[in-house]
């Protein structure tokens, strides 16, 4: 029974941080239809903006709090312009196109994004400092439930709370959800459908800077190649929930943690990977709506 | 263009420079090191004047460029020197004489290029032929069928793995009644075919519903399981490791040395080849290869039309999947060695790419894509490592400016002699 | 044309519900052989859903679609693919154009003759005399169909490339080329100037008179309407409202309402 609250504590963990990945492929796919293939390279740069500016702020001898701040804050915004500026570049000139070659720019982006840090940094394995604090309170459970796995989760329901906020109550989260329904009618009545999707993009990225900062903490190392496995997992969440929703996003990701982690506990870990890959197979050919998703007819 | 103009140009080109040189600034002038559990940064900064002015050339290009695409459509076609190059060369070609000529002159290339340019460029003239076979038969799932299948590899694993396991099991049985193991190429050639056929008619069949990048990801998914089941059945597949010491083919019993072996393989490739685009072509241009394309262009109207869209997209995915087999035959062969690790995702999007570069749905194009993305690397080693970061921008450059590929399809134009004036009246006629 | 006649196509008590939209609702209502009919109504009143269930693009919740044709007993065809019925001789355009953009005029029509032919992939590869014939043989009747459209000028175009109505046209001849007997047209002529639509409504009477299809129209522009269809069915959310000859519906005070409103 310890055994099996350990493994659902550590497969929440792992799903909150699918979620803040997810959140991106799902709001993004929400309103411009494309599989943002690239998604998991931005949530890979946001660990090593982290990395990098955090290295540079200790050697300047900072303190603790003071670089994990900074650090954070400097993989946000650098998540969020690269989100951005791919979205400029190699998306928007395919707006009109079909939705296979903005899939195919997707992939390509991808590619450019890893071989890029891969050349420019490197192509080995770095371990990622430890910034987050230790909780002297969490001793007691400390069996359950690691004082990073405690601040993933309180890190992630506190940005569930702010996202929906932003998306329920804000000018631009109302504009987000009706050029969601109606690209045209949105336009037609004054949304500037470029900014909400640049808004997106940005929104999307910063979710997977924060979620980046985070597992590269959870395992302690980072590498060029982690947004792919990553950014591939938190799709799969995204379509189990039902793509386009955001409560979907959420609970796709949490079924597939703990799918990932009582898998590996009690069938096998060689296969950690295939159970996303499982899941996947099984969601698109039974309810390729998802499990919140809308039963979309499509239109004759 | 005007002054005002230039300058709006030029501070737009400046202003990109600065939020690029901002954006690459961590990771391109900054390098981190971690030396005993710290993390060192060491600053480049020779780096940035190189660019900040690289940037700012290209952000001037780029904007060039999307001006350019966009009105590119609004004026008819200018007679350049090179379209007149162009033309000139198509009309030569048109003549049955000419044509046949350099038919020849390249089957004589083709023939000859083991002995002119030895082992080393027959090997990678191989690796590339194999390529260009997987090419041409993805071509057939995206540029014909148009369904995005991700995990092309796999079905080019099963070809390598039908000859590989054949090997394994049958070849101590051959040796022992005295029978050279080469014979197996030719065993695991056809039926590496066919049961690739029938990997691909399996994987067809849940897939039915889908379209678009849902089939995308979902044959990607596929085709990753494929890897890990590879790979974690060891005593089966062997595992990480593989399979190694597979026989070469047999040749009436000579025993070849390397070398030889080699210029061999190469003329079963390019038989193999030859046979492909002759039956590629001949299913393009048939009843078949006509539904495949109605199929891309609009499944709903498709299917109103009268054609069984299952049936079709059983086609599609069974013929895409017999060339791949055939082609995993052929690397087995060659490489006499393989492992999962050769059939990952990343195998499969070199096939897209080479389509998508050379042109989707043209023969010539996955030829000619096949070919540019495995042998320039070859020959241009100092860019070698560069060689994924180069495809991803050609690729995007390519599906941006000009998504009909290097080599864009030729469609097939139809003649007619008119019998009478009074038939192209309707209601006249019958 | 007389009553006795069964219908070619018999629709009984069709419903239709999306979610909790009820998008047809009871709909019941029938073609004769060789008559030109018309479906009318208000954006939104359920016309397409009809072609959509009758073409087994949806699955009708409820009621039944039956065709009888020539010696055919009759047979129930609700919830079929849409190949199938169009193999049984119902053939389709859509109200927005979608035709095979990327392919030539002529291979545009090829493909609706795509079950008048039997060439497998084998006889494609190997390519025998056979279906060398059974090739020239569709190039040529793709060909005759094309000139009857007045469109064989356009033959090795791109059909992206057509204007407009010529588009609307090679959807017709597409469609012509499955032999139907049964022609659903989608707002045909939507998107037409007046001299085109003159013309679309000459060559629908010789698609009926000469080529002897029956023909279902589903259509907004009201002039055309009136001048070729024989009987017109008037369709409000989802309900039918009205039946009967042009005359007839242009009295009908339910239709007047329908379309002005209160």
């Amino acid at each position: 029974m310890d055994y099996f609250i350990k493994l659902l504590l550590s497969g929440t963990a792992k799903g909150s941080i699918y979620a803040l990945i997810a959140l991106g492929y799902t709001m993004v796919y929400g309103i411009v239809k494309l599989i943002n293939f690239a998604h998991g390279e931005v949530y890979m740069i946001g660990g090593f903006t982290a990395l990098i500016v955090g290295g540079f702020l200790s050697t300047l001898g900072m303190s603790i709090p003071v670089v994990l701040l900074f650090s954070i804050l400097a993989s946000i915004i650098y998540s969020s312009a690269f989100g951005f500026t791919i979205e400029r570049l190699a998306y928007r000139p395919l707006r009109n196109k079909s939705r296979l070659s903005a899939l195919i720019s997707a992939i390509g982006i991808s590619m450019i994004l890893q071989n890029f840090i891969m050349l420019a940094q490197t192509e080995k394995y770095l371990p990622f400092p430890s910034y987050l604090p230790d909780l002297p309170f969490l001793q007691p459970v400390r069996e359950y439930i690691n004082s990073t796995q405690f601040i993933i989760l309180i890190t992630t329901s506190f940005i569930m709370i702010i996202l929906t906020i932003i998306i329920k109550f804000t000018r631009i989260g109302k504009a987000m959800r009706a050029t969601s329904q109606d690209k045209q009618m949105a336009q037609l009545v004054g949304v500037n459908i470029n900014q909400v999707i640049s808004v997106t993009f940005v929104i999307g990225s910063s979710l997977a800077a924060i979620g980046g900062v985070l597992i590269c903490s959870y395992m302690g190392q980072i590498n060029y190649y982690i947004g792919f496995v990553a950014g591939i997992k938190a799709f799969v969440a995204a379509v189990l929930g039902g793509i386009g929703s955001i409560p979907g996003a959420v609970l796709g990701s949490f079924i597939l943690g703990w799918t990932e982690s009582l898998g590996t506990g009690f069938i096998s870990s060689d296969y950690e990977d295939a159970y996303a890959f499982i899941i996947l197979i099984l969601i698109l050919i039974l309810k390729p709506d998802g499990i919140l998703g809308k039963n979309q007819k499509q239109k004759v | 263009m005007n002054r005002k103009n230039q300058k709006s140009e030029l501070i737009a080109s400046l202003v990109s420079t600065i939020w690029f040189v901002i954006l690459l600034f961590p990771f391109l002038v900054m390098k981190v090191n971690v030396t005993g559990g710290k993390a060192v940064v060491i600053f480049r900064w020779s780096y940035l004047p190189v660019i900040a002015i690289s940037i700012f050339v290209l952000s001037f290009l780029w904007r060039r460029a999307l001006e350019w695409n966009q009105h590119r459509g609004d004026k008819t076609p200018v007679r350049t020197p090179l379209s007149g190059i162009r033309d000139f060369i198509i009309t030569a070609l048109r003549r049955k004489p000419i044509k046949l000529g350099v038919m020849a002159l390249l089957l004589l290339i083709v023939l000859a290029y083991p002995y002119v340019l030895g082992m080393y460029h027959t090997n990678i003239m191989i690796t590339a032929l194999i390529y260009v076979m997987l090419a041409l038969g993805l071509n057939i799932v995206v540029g014909l069928g148009g369904l995005l299948n991700l995990g092309y590899a796999a079905f080019f694993a099963v070809g390598a793995y039908t000859y590989g396991l054949l090997w394994k099991y049958a070849g101590p049985a051959f040796i022992s009644a005295g029978i050279d193991t080469g014979w197996l190429f030719w065993i695991a050639l056809p039926s590496a075919g066919v049961i690739a056929v029938i990997f691909g008619i399996l994987l067809s069949l849940p897939v039915l519903r889908l379209r678009g990048d849902y089939l995308a990801i979902i044959t990607l998914a596929f085709g990753e399981m494929f890897r890990m089941v590879l790979q974690n059945s060891g005593p089966v597949t062997g595992g990480a490791t593989g399979i190694s010491l597979i026989p070469r083919p047999w040749l009436f019993g000579i025993r070849l040395p390397p070398r030889q072996a080699a210029t061999y393989i190469y003329y079963i490739a390019i038989i193999l080849v030859i046979f492909t685009i002759f039956v590629v072509r001949r299913i393009e241009d048939s009843r078949v290869g006509r539904a495949l394309e109605a199929m891309r262009e609009d499944e709903v109207a498709c299917e109103a039309m009268g054609v069984d869209l299952v049936r079709n997209k059983m086609a599609t995915f069974a013929l895409g999947a017999f060339w791949a087999g055939i082609a995993g035959v052929l690397l087995a062969a060659q490489t006499t060695y393989i492992n999962p690790d050769s059939f990952t995702l990343w195998e499969s999007i070199m096939v897209l790419m080479a389509i998508v570069i050379g042109g989707t749905g043209s023969i010539p194009g996955a030829i000619g894509g096949a070919l540019i993305l495995k042998l320039l690397p070859e020959y241009f080693r100092p860019l070698a490592q560069y060689r994924m970061l180069i495809y991803g921008i050609a690729m995007i450059i390519i599906i941006i400016f000009k998504p009909d590929g290097l080599i864009p399809r030729n469609r097939k134009r139809y003649t007619f002699v008119e019998k009478s004036a009074s038939d192209s009246v309707p209601g006249v006629q019958k | 044309m007389s009553e006795i006649v069964a219908p070619i196509l018999d629709i009984q008590n069709l419903s239709m519900v999306f979610g909790g939209l009820r998008a047809i609702d009871h709909v019941s209502l029938h073609i004769k052989s060789g008559e030109i009919c018309a479906l009318i109504g208000p954006n939104g009143a359920g016309k397409t859903t009809i072609f959509n269930c009758v073409t087994g693009v949806y699955k009708p919740t409820e009621g039944s679609i039956a065709i009888q044709h020539g010696e055919h007993p009759k047979e129930e065809i609700q919830g079929l693919k849409p190949n199938t019925i169009n193999l049984k001789g119902l053939a389709r355009t859509f109200q927005n154009i979608r035709l095979f953009s990327n392919m030539s005029v002529l291979e545009n029509v090829m493909i609706g003759r795509h079950n008048s032919l039997k060439a497998s992939i084998f006889n494609a590869i190997l390519r025998d005399r056979a279906t060398k014939e059974e090739e020239q043989r569709v190039i040529d009747e793709s060909h005759d169909i094309l000139k009857k459209m007045k469109l064989e000028m356009f033959i090795n175009e791109t059909a992206r490339n057509l204007p407009y109505g010529a588009q609307r046209r090679l959807e017709i001849a597409r469609a012509l080329a499955t032999d139907p007997f049964l022609l659903l047209l989608d707002e045909p002529v939507a998107g037409m100037n007046p001299n085109e639509t003159k013309e679309l409504e000459e060559t629908i009477n010789i698609i009926r008179d000469k080529e002897k299809v029956t023909i279902l129209l589903i259509e907004h522009d009201m002039s055309l309407v009136m001048n070729v269809s024989e009987r017109i069915y008037v369709l409000d959310y989802g309900r039918l409202i009205a039946e009967g000859t042009p005359m007839e519906i242009k009295a009908n005070p339910e239709v007047i309402k329908a379309y002005l409103g209160e």
